[in-house]
């Protein structure tokens, strides 16, 4: 085993990215509440980016159905604080359960299916239980939603702090999935499902815990909205453009099958749909401005930004300066 | 009695609905044999004709029903365009996820339906044409009929014309050269290049034929229809729903499975309550993923 020196120099620019990530809220002119939202949207993002990616980039399993785990995690706390009177962060612990069973019974019905069909078997789930969430009134509050009377803090630090501490750990879980040996079971899988099958391994074992795992650190992310925001109802968190899809751009954008794809995904995402909702009449077609931007990436950078940043720079960089600067 | 009256004017509601269900179902089938994508802006798509047949209502006058002769070409044009400029550029690069033409078409439902909140802002739209509460009783015909069951006059006119592009459509595909070597596309596209079948070509033209259909679908939809923005959506999901269920890429599937969503989406809001409606969508779709992941088609191939 490699030392907690020897760990700390491989992840060097991890540990950096964390530090400078930590320090924020202590420096002056960055610590406004405005400042600390998005940041709290952007880590809360990049949590249900890696979850993606580790299902959909590393594994191949590509769901249209993220906002299911993210609604069941987000109305997790809600109906335990709303009927039980309990604290809406129990939302977390029981959440992961909750959304692990989910995981299990969605994964039995859609990882029999392959490629697109498990893309749309996906999708119809997260439909599923958002039409579910609004006519079980007696338990969710159907479309009224619930509303948390209090939130735990007033100021946006102690949140920031928690969602980073998350975001922290599903990267370290994820890193330390994908460099283990299951992460190359992933990859096969990927790559070609029955040449994995055929050398021995158990494909469907693995799709399952991929699943199970992105499913549960989405569902994290849920219930710590819930406390975050303090308001849920199901247009918003089984939402599919404005959480499925979105969970896709992300690490889309940032780049699929990436380390730090999902993080600057999530920042270029949140970044972007602020600018434009910021600038007048444009602000209502953000959603046209996120599907060119979808189709742009799509046919230009298939691998994202972190993926084929070397081809973006290219283009950048070999157009305007001579053949022999663009290297450097 | 009045139970078995319920019971059948259900059903023929649901068979009504069931039929222009089968006509967005085409579309989706078609262009899912033949180029192996799922075009999940299929029902925005309709959202677009559905547009032009409204204002087509609004500002000239015309009838929905009229307004077939340009939504259909209006649509294959669209159809068209998304397939040269946007999808095939798509299928040629090389990425890790082959999904990524499903995420583009996601991409373009989204550019499409928000474009439309835009330009027609999201209020709820109707052609208020003077046939649209008309209704034929069966006691018209049958005078000493034991029990009663009303057609609604647009419904029933509407699957009319369906069932006439539905058979229209059959004949194209059996018997013209271009519909065989479409079919022979979605069998082996590599048997079809070398029998010499310009298989470029018959993509585009599948895609624009599918988009035509589900314009047609838009056009006989919008007298009964409230029209929004998101409706497209919705529509998307209904058309997965019946080519799933019909069998992938199957023709006489996609026009069974229609009738089935159709009529068991009617059983559910009549004997459920209306809000369950689209649960049932779904329950159907996951039961035939566990219990029948061929659909119709592989039914009917098993006998």
């Amino acid at each position: 085993m490699a030392s907690a020196a020897q760990t700390l120099g491989r992840y060097r620019t991890a540990a950096a990215v964390v530090v400078g990530l930590a320090v924020i809220p202590l420096v002056p002119g960055l610590n406004s509440s405005y400042v600390l939202h998005m940041l709290i949207l952007m880590l809360m993002w990049s949590v249900i980016g890696m979850a993606w990616n580790l299902l959909g980039g590393y594994c191949g399993q590509v769901s249209f159905g993220h906002a299911a785990f993210f609604g069941l995690g987000a109305y997790t706390g809600g109906i335990l604080y709303y009927h039980l009177g309990w604290s809406a962060w129990w939302g977390l612990p029981v959440g992961m359960v909750v959304v692990a069973l989910g995981a299990l019974g969605v994964g039995y019905i859609c990882l029999r299916l392959r490629g697109p069909y498990f893309a749309l078997g996906t999708l119809a789930m997260g439909e599923v239980l958002r039409v579910t969430a609004e006519n079980l009134e007696w338990l969710t509050e159907g479309t009224r939603g619930i509303m948390l009377e209090t939130r735990t803090w007033v100021a946006k630090e102690p949140f920031y702090y928690v969602i980073l501490a998350i975001a922290v750990a599903s990267f370290v879980v994820l890193e330390v999935m994908v460099r283990s040996k299951w992460g190359y079971y992933f990859v096969a899988i990927r790559e070609d499902q029955d040449a994995a099958e055929s050398l021995g391994i158990d494909t469907t074992l693995y799709k399952n815990i991929a699943l199970v795992v992105s499913a549960v650190l989405t569902g994290v992310a849920g219930a710590f909205y819930t406390c975050y925001m303090g308001y849920i109802d199901p247009e918003i968190v089984f939402a599919l453009h404005d959480v499925s899809i979105v969970a896709i751009m992300v690490v889309m954008v940032g780049g699929v099958a990436t380390r730090w794809g999902p993080l600057v995904g999530a920042v270029i995402m949140i970044l972007l749909s602020e600018v434009v909702r910021t600038l007048p009449y444009i602000g209502r077609a953000h959603q046209t401005l996120f599907g060119i931007l979808l189709i742009v990436i799509i046919i230009f950078l298939p691998n994202g930004v972190v993926g084929d940043f070397r081809k973006m720079m290219r283009f950048f960089l070999g157009r305007s300066k001579p053949a022999g600067a663009g290297g450097v | 009695m009045v139970q078995l009256e319920v019971f059948l004017q259900t059903l023929v509601s649901g068979l009504l609905l069931g039929g222009l269900y089968a006509l967005i179902g085409l579309g989706m089938t078609l262009i899912m044999g033949v180029m192996k994508i799922i075009n999940l802006a299929h029902g925005e798509l309709m959202m677009v004709a559905m547009y032009i047949a409204f204002w087509l209502f609004h500002l000239l006058g015309m009838d929905p029903y009229v307004t077939l002769l340009v939504t259909v070409p209006a649509l294959f044009v669209l159809g068209v365009f998304i397939q040269k400029t946007l999808i095939s550029p798509v299928l040629k690069v090389d990425s890790i996820l082959p999904e990524n033409q499903v995420i583009l078409t996601v991409g373009i439902g989204m550019v499409l339906q928000n474009l439309a909140t835009l330009f027609f802002t999201s209020d709820y739209r109707s052609t208020p044409v003077d046939y649209a509460s008309d209704a034929w009783y069966l006691s018209d015909w049958w005078r000493s009929s034991p029990i009663e069951l009303s057609f609604s006059v647009p419904w029933v006119v509407s699957f009319g014309f369906a069932v006439a592009i539905t058979a229209a459509l059959w004949w194209f595909l059996q018997r013209t050269d271009a519909g065989k070597a479409i079919r022979a596309t979605a069998q082996d596209k590599d048997a079809a290049i070398l029998m010499g079948v310009n298989v470029e070509r018959m993509t585009v033209v599948t895609f624009g034929l599918g988009a035509a259909l589900v314009g047609a679908a838009g056009s006989l939809f919008i007298p009964m229809y409230y029209l929004y923005p998101a409706l497209g959506g919705r529509f998307t999901l209904i058309a997965f729903v019946i080519t799933i269920l019909g069998g992938l890429g199957s023709t006489q599937g996609a026009i069974i499975g229609g009738l089935i969503l159709g009529v068991f989406e009617s059983m559910t809001a009549t004997y459920v309550g209306m809000g369950w409606a689209p649960v049932g969508r779904f329950l159907v779709f996951v039961a035939c993923l566990i219990f029948l992941p061929g659909g119709v088609a592989g039914l009917m191939r098993r006998r």
